[in-house]
């Protein structure tokens, strides 16, 4: 058997095993496929009203028709449209809260391993003030007075996201400082930031990996929430949060205007926890908490 | 002890001061209240007339100042909607809140308990599959959401309980339900991997030989060594807690701490946005400070590490 054969055979077994990591792959591609791509695959504008076709049922029900296969809102806007352009803020704002968050964390975290007592003192107590924080509450009236929008929300849980990755990478480093690797690099007379670079930090990345695929699903939920409360990006653009609230008036009869948008987060936050979790498996042997094999 | 005691309570101070410091700031970065509590037409001199007697013209730290003494008498002003002090508005929305938070508790330790149990006593048993599937999806329902669906179900549909608001046991159900769905997940993880580790180790396998009937192991020895870590997490998990409750009081309007916030975020007004971020928060710093006390006292390892 060839080398290619072989290595087709060990991902195939890599992947029976971990088939909730694959399902949740295939979640994830199709999340990020659906946001690219949504011009070309809505089949209406996701903002063209038609009011002579409000509140469509979709096509499998009774009234329904094939033209709008997830029905109308309540201006007569195609559902299925809007649910893929929906995509496209529930990714981004996932995506950029953690970047944010995370760089701001894992630096906080670097400094306070390496820095001195007095930084580690100071930042811990930053940590633990954020975290103490009604955050939520915090979210939702600072974005109501700085007003709504993507770039204040995606702000906010940026500001707020970081103490996580603050507090592993500080445990994380202290360990690793202690190792003899790291020691030889510095009895070597690597400088500080040489051997943090070249000998902490790429020990790092598989936790801050596993981390942020946490906090990706995190972001997308609350995301979701704080459109819902009109706190997001504002109307007309679609996100699933806003459409859960824009037809609140009808959410109760029309359990279609409910029951979408809510399965999209479902799908999404689904696939990014269960892809997280294979990677936990496979990058951080450590962090699993399954039994014995 | 001590030394770990004074630490603790220093920092729950100094944390409440810079809660207080980041609401205050904020609050004034974003508007000018003497525009919020006069009608839009009301003249240039109205307005000035109105800052000066508000304090508004002071320096900021003045006015920081005047806030944080006041805060500590627990004043906070009063409502501009309802005309009533503040912080007497909101510590009556407090029960609500307390009520809902310890119904979606006892949800959430009904669920979790057993089937985290069930599940560390046999891994790798369709009890155990069972249980993490139902984790994993449960962490990936958006509790609003859930919310929501459980009034269509249960509220609108079946008419079984009422939609919202606060009448009365039946209307706890769904609330608490939802509360309790949100946070079992991590707690069954937590007495899953628990029971995992206690069912391994010594002791265990000493009252094994010594004939101990399983079930005796199973509540008596394992279970007591699992609760410390869940009621710490619970402790620690607080703010968690209360971020649940916001979440949930909005959907159905429960008329608590986080539904009175979201409307008077809505109202623009401050008075009573500034004591529910800064009183909530304290009592936040505060649970934690009484966890970590009760850990530090139980596991010396922490107070000296």
């Amino acid at each position: 058997m060839g080398e290619r054969g072989r290595r087709a055979r060990r991902l195939r077994r890599l992947g029976r095993r971990h088939w909730t990591g694959v399902v949740g792959a295939g979640l994830v591609a199709a999340a990020v496929l659906v946001a690219c791509f949504a011009p070309q695959l809505a089949p209406h504008d996701p903002y063209a009203q038609d009011v002579a076709a409000r509140l469509r049922p979709p096509a499998w029900a009774p009234l329904g028709t094939r033209e709008h296969l997830l029905g109308t809102d309540h201006v007569g806007r195609d559902y299925l449209s809007r649910i893929l352009y929906g995509a496209r803020v529930s990714l981004a704002t996932g995506v950029l809260a953690v970047l944010c968050s995370g760089v701001l964390g894992v630096a906080a975290g670097l400094a306070m391993g390496v820095g001195g007592r007095a930084l580690d003192r100071a930042l811990t107590f930053l940590t633990n003030l954020t975290l103490t924080f009604p955050f939520m509450l915090l979210a939702i009236a600072v974005i109501a007075l700085m007003g709504s929008g993507f770039v204040n929300m995606v702000l906010v849980l940026g500001l707020t996201g970081w103490p996580i990755y603050a507090r592993v990478v500080r445990a994380e480093v202290l360990s690793l400082r202690e190792r003899e690797f790291v020691q030889a690099g510095v009895g070597l007379g690597g400088s500080p930031a040489r051997v943090l670079l070249r000998h902490i930090l790429p020990n790092l990345w598989n936790l801050i990996v596993v981390l942020a695929s946490v906090e990706v699903a995190r972001m997308i939920i609350v995301e979701s929430f704080l459109s819902y409360l009109g706190l997001g990006v504002p109307p007309p653009t679609p996100s699933w949060g806003g459409m859960l609230s824009e037809g609140q008036l009808y959410v109760f009869t029309r359990w279609w205007l409910a029951a979408f948008p809510g399965l999209a987060i479902f799908g999404t936050v689904l696939g990014v926890n269960l892809l997280g979790d294979a990677l936990r498996d496979l990058l951080d042997p450590q962090m699993k908490t399954v039994g014995p094999e | 002890m001590r030394g770990y005691v004074v630490e603790r309570l220093v920092d729950t101070v100094l944390t409440c001061v810079a809660i207080s410091f980041v609401v205050f700031a904020f609050l004034h970065l974003a508007g000018d209240p003497a525009k919020v509590l006069l009608p839009p037409e009301a003249s240039q001199e109205a307005v000035a007339e109105l800052r000066r007697a508000l304090g508004l013209d002071d320096p900021f730290l003045v006015q920081y100042g005047r806030f944080l003494g006041h805060a500590v008498r627990g004043e906070f002003g009063d409502s501009f909607i309802i005309r009533d002090k503040a912080l007497g508005i909101l510590l009556e929305r407090a029960p609500a809140t307390l009520e809902l938070a310890v119904a979606g508790l006892v949800v959430g330790v009904a669920i979790a308990l057993p089937l985290g149990i069930a599940a560390g006593y046999r891994p790798r048993s369709w009890i155990d599959h069972v249980a993490s599937a139902a984790s994993v999806v449960g962490q990936a329902v958006p509790t609003f959401w859930l919310g929501i669906m459980l009034m269509l179900w249960f509220a609108v549909g079946l008419r079984l309980v009422p939609v919202s608001g606060r009448a009365g046991p039946r209307s706890l159900i769904l609330p608490a339900v939802c509360l309790g769905v949100y946070l079992a997940p991590i707690m069954m993880r937590l007495v899953r991997s628990g029971m995992l580790e206690v069912l391994a180790r010594d002791y265990i396998r000493t009252a094994r030989a010594k004939g101990i009937a399983e079930a005796a192991i199973l509540w008596k020895h394992a279970l007591k060594n699992v609760s410390i870590p869940l009621v710490t997490m619970v402790g620690l998990q607080f703010g968690r807690l209360l971020a649940g409750t916001v979440v949930i009081e909005t959907i159905f309007a429960w008329p608590g701490i986080g539904f009175l916030t979201v409307k008077a975020v809505r109202t623009l007004d401050y008075p009573v946005v500034q004591a529910a971020v800064v009183v909530v928060g304290a009592a936040i710093a505060l649970v934690n400070l009484l966890t970590d006390l009760v850990v530090g006292y139980l596991d010396p390892r922490i107070r000296y590490g």
